[in-house]
């Protein structure tokens, strides 16, 4: 237990740190550039005309405020961190006066559901035909598909979820291809409601999980043709325990803990993989409000949206490394 | 009863085809050997002398590259008749192992899944076995944890709590807990410390006693042999190059390699100095021509370069593949 | 070497096929060099022509000819996939080598500072990035960034090799003779750790190159600079695939396609070169 609590501590520390560091950057960004981030935005937020001359003082006192363009640098430092610890991002200024929380509150759960249900079937998935690849090495069915994941996988994301798009937006529109749920449709716990979310988001899915399964499909495969190696793999295969419960308890088993460190290690960058699908297929969340964002000039928004996403991605590290003890007894003794 | 085990003109090469071309490399080189019933049967010789991949392919524990040849593993389980391992269907083979034929590994510091606690790897090895119901297994295991004094709870244990002696003697349990006929034991003490290492031996012996199993006992330490075997083998170069009963084989070896094996165990109160045999043993992909031995025998004769000796019994129960030995030079 | 190369080329089908594809890529982008409309100009052939003998992959909205506007977006992108990769890899083998040679604390540190830009999501910050700057965004600006926060993942694959290294005779033999930390880093430990930078350069390429596009594709770089991420923003700038002018858009994402398979392909051939297990499981299977 001991072990346990020191691991805990460990991990609490390196969340921290990236905590830490990512809004760090995000500040460094903001700052050490020799742009005025408030004249800009009050200059972009304005070019679209009738905006009040109280309005805009208003949003310069707010973006001063939020920038911290006003007191020393370490006045600065520490009002951009204050903003951050209390969660206030100010107003967002595209949809002025709503709140910037509010709209990363609206659209984060779009995000976390997508990339949940993207990650967790790539990664089972990509785990589960990988594993079965490296142990049944012959079987001609899982070659080829090692083939296929091999083709894939260096393809990023935007590329292909175009081309999903223009096989099932253009020549074979059979789904949606826009938005998280039938236009019209009022959100709630209805069965025609949740049906069309499934729906809207099997092709955003499926370009995540098509690209996310490659790399833990390769790197299950090379994993468990080590593990296969191993004395205790050998051991059981000679006590002759049934196949199955060797693949299972005895390789999966083994070769799965490294592959849930590359869980927390790859998470980061899934995140991106869902900014852009949700770019391509209007997905109504962080990524296209981060686009949208950007368009529209809306300052507070990006830095919302960008401290926001180191948040969520770290505590969704924070959260693979706390459980991972259960799959791997060891590193409560290290 | 006929003997429990008779391996014939065994040979296993490892056949590797890289960058176009076949390779072989003759581990086991047309073996002949055969083990009694209820007795400790040694297999000696330096590393890469090919007792481990003999014993592997005795126990049908191989993969490609490495294949069987040509030859035959008769092993005859009580009643059963002798029967080639390598003829038995899937189900058949699992019925066999750990029932009839366990096995205990080679660094056996890891042959315990690690992730897993010891009781399933229990379940896992010998629950089908034993036509027992779950409790009444679990109390066997336990009684058995028992003889080899281990306390029940290790197995609420990962494998990393416990110590390396503790782990061996799991392993150990863990092998002989279906009484099984015949015990495969590659260099199961070669890890531990001497201390350890005699308990452990001991216990080995207490239970092949006791169940009157037949083992297979491998290492290179010649000390361990000389207390522990019945009869003893010695491999060189991938072939049995002599073998005799161990008392008779330590009293008067007929090879010459033996012979160095021999001297140069360390004895209390001899302080002459020890001479290492010279040269390397020879790469088995390419091994010398004649007797493999002659390049770094020191009774080396001309016909040892050309023809191969051939194993003869010259006492009773001790054969030897050697020219001199065959001349009546001893070495 | 050359007898390395050659051995890859004969048995490593992914091997070769990689040098394939990547000769037929710089091929194209070094044709840029003759190339016969300004990159930069538009309107200067007819609009929206199909692939024809006179323009092999037709013309663009904007009066380009796809091939030639190709010719030069790959040669921008590669460009930028290798300075991504050069100055990334001066970082990494800097942290990774240091790291790995002092041990201790400072190996603890390191690696944790190291693991937060691994876990830290680079997308949104570049985009923050590319909003602060706007217009004076540029491919070097963009080009530093990202190696800047692209290090991090090879630093510590070159830490775990100088690791072993440090327990071997040699480095000790070396720091006896005389030789300080930094001798024996760059002259003993480095050559040990090269086939590894090689190999990590081509998914670093690979990774950067991705990033590129995808920026350029949403708008967020410097996109008057051609690029395969400029060439599909502007297609899609102008509905291309909606009005069929399909192979504004199919030119762009083959080459890159073909690009990352290339990269990709060598990264694993040389990997398996590298590792003795997986060459081992080719011998076993052969």
């Amino acid at each position: 237990m001991r072990g346990y609590a020191l691991y805990l501590f460990k991990r609490l520390f390196q969340f921290c740190l990236v905590v830490f560091i990512g809004i760090n950057v995000t500040y460094l960004i903001t700052h050490a550039t020799p742009i005025d981030p408030v004249e800009q935005t009050i200059t972009a937020a304005t070019a679209f005309g009738t905006t009040s001359p109280e309005a805009i003082a208003m949003m310069r006192r707010s973006l001063q405020d939020l920038y911290g363009t006003g007191g020393s640098g370490f006045d600065q430092w520490l009002a951009f961190w204050r903003r951050i610890v209390v969660g206030d991002f100010g107003p967002s200024l595209s949809a002025f006066p709503t709140p910037v929380s509010t709209l990363i509150r609206r659209a984060l759960p779009w995000t976390a559901g997508l990339m949940l249900v993207a990650t967790l079937l790539s990664w089972g998935l990509g785990n589960l035909l990988g594993g079965l690849a490296g142990y049944y090495r012959r079987n001609r069915l899982l070659k080829f598909a090692g083939i296929v994941a091999m083709g894939v996988h260096p393809v990023p994301y935007y590329i292909v979820a175009f081309v999903l798009l223009i096989i099932f937006g253009y020549l074979w529109p059979v789904l949606p291809i826009t938005g998280a749920y039938a236009q019209g449709l009022q959100p709630g716990f209805s069965l025609e409601f949740a049906g069309s979310v499934i729906r809207h988001s099997l092709l955003p899915t499926a370009s995540l999980v098509l690209v996310g399964i490659g790399g833990w499909f390769m790197g299950m495969r090379s994993l468990v043709s080590n593990v296969v190696t191993e004395d205790y793999t050998v051991y059981a295969e000679l006590a002759g325990v049934r196949r199955r419960r060797i693949l299972g308890a005895y390789v999966m088993r083994n070769a799965l803990a490294p592959q849930v460190t590359g869980l927390a290690m790859t998470l980061g960058a899934i995140f991106n993989g869902a900014i852009i699908t949700e770019q391509v297929f209007g997905y109504p969340g962080l990524g296209s409000l981060l686009v949208a964002a950007v368009h529209a000039g809306d300052y507070s928004l990006v830095i919302g949206v960008t401290t926001v996403s180191i948040l969520a991605v770290s505590f969704a590290v924070l959260l693979v490394d706390v459980l991972y003890p259960l799959l791997d007894p060891r590193v409560q003794a290290r | 009863m006929g003997p429990i085990l008779a391996v014939e003109g065994l040979k296993a090469y490892y056949q590797m085809r890289y960058f176009g071309t076949l390779r072989e490399v003759r581990a086991v080189d047309d073996i002949t050997l055969e083990i009694q019933r209820d007795e400790i049967y040694g297999l000696a010789g330096e590393s890469s002398s090919g007792k481990s991949t003999l014993i592997k392919t005795i126990a049908r524990a191989i993969r490609p590259p490495l294949n069987v040849v040509d030859g035959a593993v008769r092993f005859d389980f009580a009643g059963q008749g002798p029967r080639d391992i390598y003829t038995l269907s899937a189900p058949e083979l699992a019925a066999t192992r750990w029932r009839h034929l366990s096995y205990i590994m080679q660094g056996s510091m890891n042959v315990l899944n690690p992730v897993r606690r010891i009781r399933h790897s229990f379940v896992d090895f010998a629950f089908r076995h034993m036509s027992l119901p779950m409790p009444a297994f679990l109390r066997r295991v336990e009684e058995h944890l028992g003889h080899l004094s281990l306390r029940p709870d290790v197995l609420e244990s990962f494998p990393h709590e416990l110590s390396g002696g503790m782990r061996q003697r799991v392993t150990i349990a863990l092998a002989t807990v279906c009484r099984p006929d015949f015990i495969i034991a590659d260099e199961p003490t070669t890890a531990l410390d001497v201390v350890v290492q005699k308990g452990v031996l001991e216990m080995i012996r207490r239970l092949q006693r006791e169940m009157g199993s037949s083992v297979l006992f491998v290492t290179h330490d010649m000390a361990v042999h000389a207390n522990l075997t019945d009869r003893l083998g010695i491999m060189y170069a991938g072939r049995l190059v002599e073998e005799a009963p161990t008392r008779a084989l330590f009293r008067q070896p007929l090879h010459p390699y033996t012979a160095h094996l021999i001297r140069s165990l360390p004895r209390i109160g001899d302080d002459t100095p020890r001479h290492g045999l010279e040269g390397r043993p020879p790469n088995l992909a390419s091994p010398p021509p004649g007797c493999r031995f002659h390049p770094r025998c020191p009774l080396a004769m001309e016909v040892c370069q050309q023809t191969t000796p051939v194993m003869q019994e010259l006492a009773p129960g001790h054969r030897v593949a050697c020219h001199a030995a065959a001349q009546g030079i001893l070495p | 070497m050359w007898k390395i190369l050659r051995d890859l080329l004969r048995y490593n089908w992914e091997f070769t096929a990689g040098v394939i594809l990547l000769a037929g890529v710089t091929i194209v982008a070094l044709l840029s060099f003759v190339s016969p409309y300004p990159p930069l100009d538009v309107y200067v052939v007819a609009p929206d022509l199909p692939p024809s003998m006179e323009h092999w992959l037709g013309t663009t909205s904007r009066g380009q000819d796809v091939f030639w506007q190709l010719s030069v977006a790959i040669r921008n992108t590669l460009a930028f996939g290798i300075v991504v990769a050069l100055i990334s890899r001066v970082i990494a083998l800097a942290v990774g080598l240091f790291a790995g040679y002092a041990g201790g604390p400072v190996d603890r540190l390191l690696m944790s500072v190291n693991d937060t830009f691994i876990v830290v999501p680079i997308f949104p910050i570049l985009v923050l990035f590319y909003f602060v700057m706007r217009d004076q965004m540029s491919w070097g600006l963009l080009a530093l960034v990202a190696a800047c926060l692209g290090w991090a993942y090879d630093a510590r694959l070159i830490r775990s090799i100088a690791l072993s290294l440090k327990t071997r005779e040699f480095t000790a033999q070396s720091a006896f003779s005389g030789m300080n930390a930094g001798e024996i880093v760059t002259r003993e430990h480095l050559p040990y750790v090269m086939p590894v930078v090689f190999t990590t350069t081509m998914n670093n390429m690979n990774w950067s190159i991705g990033l590129e596009v995808t920026l350029s594709v949403l708008g967020f770089t410097d996109v008057n600079t051609p690029t395969i991420g400029g060439m599909i923003y502007w297609a899609n700038q102008h509905a291309a695939l909606v009005s069929g002018i399909w192979w504004w858009i199919a030119a762009p994402v083959a080459l890159v396609i073909a690009v990352f398979v290339a990269l990709f392909l060598l990264a694993v051939s040389m990997n398996e070169y590298i590792d003795p297990r997986s060459r081992l499981a080719r011998m076993g299977g052969g």
